[in-house]
């Protein structure tokens, strides 16, 4: 039997039925159960806008005292002057995906989930054995490379990029996207880990000298570097989403990758790519409304026009060298199911129609 | 994943790296710290593919528990005192946490070390994580509690109240200056290692206490991806370490970031644990014992203590007078008496204060009757509208403080006041080491050596000289802190929801309210020699 004669006696608080709840009087304010502070894009706010908007206060809106703390060399806060872009409300866009902390994670657990078991039923399925060599080394070689630009963009440009604009929407909309390139390289990473340890002929650490040294690959790696160089937070967006992604980065992962691998004997791949591709449509959507918003604005929508115009002519040069520096990729692959110049134009044309949505002129030098 | 199949990932992930040889990263936020002599330490085996599953769980169990609360009428149990003090603290806490994320790319900035990139990066996911779900469980207490007034209001709020400017310090203090001393002393040796033990662990267990198990869920949440944080802090120190040059700014960056922590942490939880709670157990902890417990044993004898063993000189001298500012000097009663002198600027109600709350605090702070007792009855007496105006204008033996231009904490301890012309403006600290702060650290030269990174103290920092000569009444009505009826004080100094017992605009008109500050400066020398003195004798009388 239990001996209950020399128990300790707890000390816990006591339960006090307080009737605290909505409802329980009425009184002034006693209904006013939304945020009063914004005005919601529609009649009713949205769990994003609720979380989001004014968590980064502007002395603009309701911050009165000013930004407490400065740099060494100019004021604190989110100076608006961090870009030569200009809006007379930067406050006014909202991240089309509303991304908040349960959509990031429920999305990206969703493809980690997705991702894992393909990779697990590949493995299950020897479906790596069935490669032919030219492929095994197509991925090895550019898939491995390729790998480098979504880190670099990762780490170098978007999380970057969110220190420095001037609303908490803005920013935590390029988190996201920096999150996004981040787990995608590495699931590419991952992937490289699984092929080395496949049992078929792939060297796992050749893509580092591919990104670093292989003709084809360096004004890839010039363009992602000169990226990160890049200070204006608002051009690194722009020259990233609008222009290297639609020139390089489309052309590679869905104008060549996508549309090769099933025909090359690979149903992998492309489960881990269009993840990728999944990720840079939402994060295109919120680049494109960014940038509309500041193409239409009644006060700066000229100046920015122009701004964006001079973006342009400085980046797409730089990514259409990349792209026609890849063109040998193209034929490396035995089953060589499209030409270069048809997937070049099919990023071009998207990249046309891009450019249209947002309200941009479209540069000469896509003719050419 | 096995620890092997973890660790051969993440020797993978890590090739995703190269040195870049057409262009380097831009470098927007610079350091006087060098790291040329750094040994390369990897602090974090976070990998993306298991990281968004494992918060995913967390998430889930965190909206479950919501959920649950609202089912099981969690709201007929909550502490009105406990939950009107979570108006101001949730109106505060998002911006720091957003800030942190907003700091990372500082720290990647500044440290040439690829390997911690990825941790750093995988906080900011975190930083946003915690923003994000903090302000909707700020939500549901808006749309679950008795009160919504205040919440409903939270980030305009935070953007124009007095406390609130304290609290920004806490996100402001991680994204701007020194990209070291910002993102990785202030915000993660300091903040993220020592306090948020008080504010993520020691609060929700007194949220708890009264009746709101949703504060312990979300927060205890949110202080498991802090470990990780302070991994990532503990990495890039012991990088700073091993170039000698970083020892006088690692010294300077340790006082400050310590103190200012202690300034405006101390003073926010410690108010909200002592004075926002009803259990008054003796056997409860005090926020002096937690404080011993968490920060005094958990961090400075167990963190910085060990640091020692690379020659670096530990702010012993600031844990002890910290220590001594919270048993001794009254530091957290006299916070909690000036934030309820200021109510009517408040956008959450004070409760007043029973016996039983008297005879606890006599208990676990010895004389606190004597010294605070009748303020508080006072306090009592003068609660309800009608027969007399706010305490902060009746005689009650109180004089509105100086705010420490540093903390802004006003110099509550008022033996300690320190007044100076500093870029000639006399100037108020509620302390040496924040006289030093602006005098001294915020400075573009320290010790001989130039420091053109280090921050500077800017902004309107007495809050009071925005409001200087006005009418009371305007300045609430000019804060928005006014109910649906446009006329009832948000705040009020009691609990009574009774409209009748409300205080209103025309119940406060007729006060004018001075800056301390603004009236400092229009003194003669003599004049201000002879406040001066007069203030600081305030502080030892007995109300």
């Amino acid at each position: 039997m239990v001996d209950i004669t020399d128990q300790k006696t707890r000390s816990f608080p006591t339960i006090e039925f307080t009737d605290s709840e909505a409802g329980a009087l009425e009184f002034p304010s006693s209904k006013s159960r939304t945020y009063n502070y914004y005005k919601p894009a529609k009649l009713r706010a949205t769990m994003y806008e609720d979380v989001t908007v004014d968590v980064q206060p502007d002395p603009d809106r309701h911050l009165t005292q000013g930004w407490i703390y400065g740099f060494g060399n100019g004021p604190g806060g989110y100076p608006k002057e961090w870009t030569k872009a200009q809006s007379s409300n930067w406050h006014a866009f909202l991240d089309p995906n509303e991304e908040w902390e349960q959509t990031i994670y429920r999305n990206n657990s969703a493809v980690v989930r997705q991702v894992s078991l393909c990779l697990e039923n590949a493995k299950r399925a020897r479906a790596y054995e069935g490669w032919n060599h030219a492929w095994v080394t197509f991925i090895q070689r550019n898939l491995g490379a390729w790998m480098h630009a979504e880190n670099g963009i990762a780490l170098h440009v978007f999380t970057s990029i969110q220190r420095s604009a001037p609303t908490n929407m803005i920013n935590n909309a390029v988190a996201v996207a920096a999150a996004h390139k981040m787990r995608f390289a590495q699931d590419l990473a991952l992937y490289n880990l699984d092929l080395s340890e496949a049992g078929i002929d792939f060297d796992g650490g050749a893509h580092r000298d591919v990104w670093q040294n292989a003709p084809e690959w360096q004004p890839t790696r010039r363009a992602v570097e000169e990226l990160t160089a890049v200070g204006d937070w608002a051009e690194l967006t722009f020259a990233t989403n609008i222009v290297f992604e639609q020139l390089v980065g489309q052309l590679f992962r869905s104008e060549l990758v996508m549309q090769i691998s099933a025909r090359n004997g690979d149903y992998i791949t492309p489960t881990l790519v269009g993840t990728g591709e999944n990720d840079y449509a939402r994060d295109l959507a919120a680049s494109r409304t960014l940038f509309q918003l500041l193409v239409r604005d009644e006060e700066h929508g000229a100046a920015n026009k122009e701004l964006f115009g001079r973006w342009l002519s400085t980046w797409v040069p730089k990514c259409l060298a990349a792209a026609q520096a890849l063109q040998p990729i193209w034929s490396q692959p035995a089953e060589k199911t499209i030409t270069f110049a048809t997937s070049l134009d099919a990023a071009k044309d998207k990249f046309r129609t891009l450019l249209e949505e947002i309200g941009l002129d479209i540069p000469k030098e896509l003719d050419q | 994943m096995s620890r092997q199949s973890l660790t051969k990932a993440h020797a993978k992930i890590s090739e995703l790296t190269w040195e870049p040889t057409f262009a380097t990263p831009a470098t927007r936020f610079g350091t006087d710290y060098t790291f040329e002599k750094a040994p390369k330490k990897d602090p974090l085996k976070q990998i993306m593919r298991s990281y968004f599953p494992m918060e995913e769980e967390k998430d889930n169990r965190v909206f479950g528990a919501m959920d649950g609360a609202v089912r099981g009428n969690m709201f007929r149990q909550v502490q009105q005192r406990w939950l009107e003090w979570q108006k101001l603290f949730l109106s505060i806490i998002p911006f720091p946490e957003i800030s942190a994320a907003r700091a990372m790319p500082m720290a990647i900035d500044a440290v040439p070390n690829p390997e911690i990139h990825n941790g750093l990066a995988v906080q900011m996911i975190d930083e946003v994580r915690h923003s994000t779900i903090q302000m909707n469980l700020k939500k549901l207490y808006m749309n679950q509690y008795i009160d919504p007034a205040g919440f409903d209001m939270t980030e305009k709020a935070f953007a124009n109240n007095y406390a609130g400017t304290i609290g920004r310090q806490f996100g402001e203090g991680f994204i701007t200056g020194d990209a070291i001393t910002a993102a990785n002393i202030y915000l993660t040796v300091v903040a993220e290692t020592a306090f948020t033990n008080t504010l993520f662990v020691a609060m929700p267990d007194e949220a708890a206490a009264n009746g709101d198990y949703l504060l312990p869920t979300v927060f205890h949440s949110v202080q498991s991806d802090e470990s990780r944080h302070i991994s990532n802090g503990y990495s890039i120190l012991l990088m700073a370490l091993a170039d000698e040059r970083n020892r006088p700014l690692l010294e300077r960056d340790l006082r400050y970031a310590w103190w200012n922590n202690h300034c405006v942490v101390d003073a926010a939880i410690g108010t909200f644990i002592e004075y926002g709670t009803k259990d008054r157990r003796k056997d409860r902890e005090s926020y002096a014992e937690m404080w011993r417990r968490w920060i005094y044993d958990d961090y400075y004898r167990s963190y910085l203590l060990p640091l020692e063993k690379y020659g670096l000189t530990i702010p012993h001298d600031l844990v002890e007078e910290a220590w001594n500012r919270i048993t001794n000097k009254g530091y957290v009663h006299e916070v909690a008496r000036f934030f309820a002198t200021g109510w009517p600027v408040n956008y959450w109600r004070i409760d007043t204060m029973t016996d039983t709350d008297f005879a606890w605090f006599e208990e676990k702070y010895p004389g606190w009757y004597s010294k605070y007792g009748k303020w508080w009855e006072n306090y009592n007496r003068l609660a309800y509208p009608g027969r007399n105006k706010p305490i902060a204008f009746e005689d009650v033996g109180y004089q509105y403080p100086h705010r420490c231009w540093t903390c802004m904490v006003p110099a509550l301890i008022r033996e300690d006041m320190v007044v100076e012309k500093v870029d000639d403006q006399w100037r108020t600290y509620c302390s040496e080491t924040c006289y030093w702060t602006d005098a001294v650290a915020f400075r573009p030269e320290y010790e001989g050596r130039e420091t053109p990174n280090m921050g500077r103290l800017t902004g309107f920092r007495e809050w009071e000289t925005l409001h200087h000569n006005k009418d009371l009444a305007d300045i609430v009505k000019d804060l928005g802190y006014v109910r649906d009826d446009g006329k009832t004080l948000i705040g009020q100094p009691h609990l009574d929801l009774d409209p009748q017992k409300m205080w209103t605009l025309d119940d406060i008109r007729g006060n004018t309210f001075m800056s301390p500050n603004v009236l400092l400066n229009e003194m003669s020398d003599a004049e201000r020699e002879a406040h001066v003195a007069e203030y600081r004798a305030n502080g030892t009388k007995v109300a």
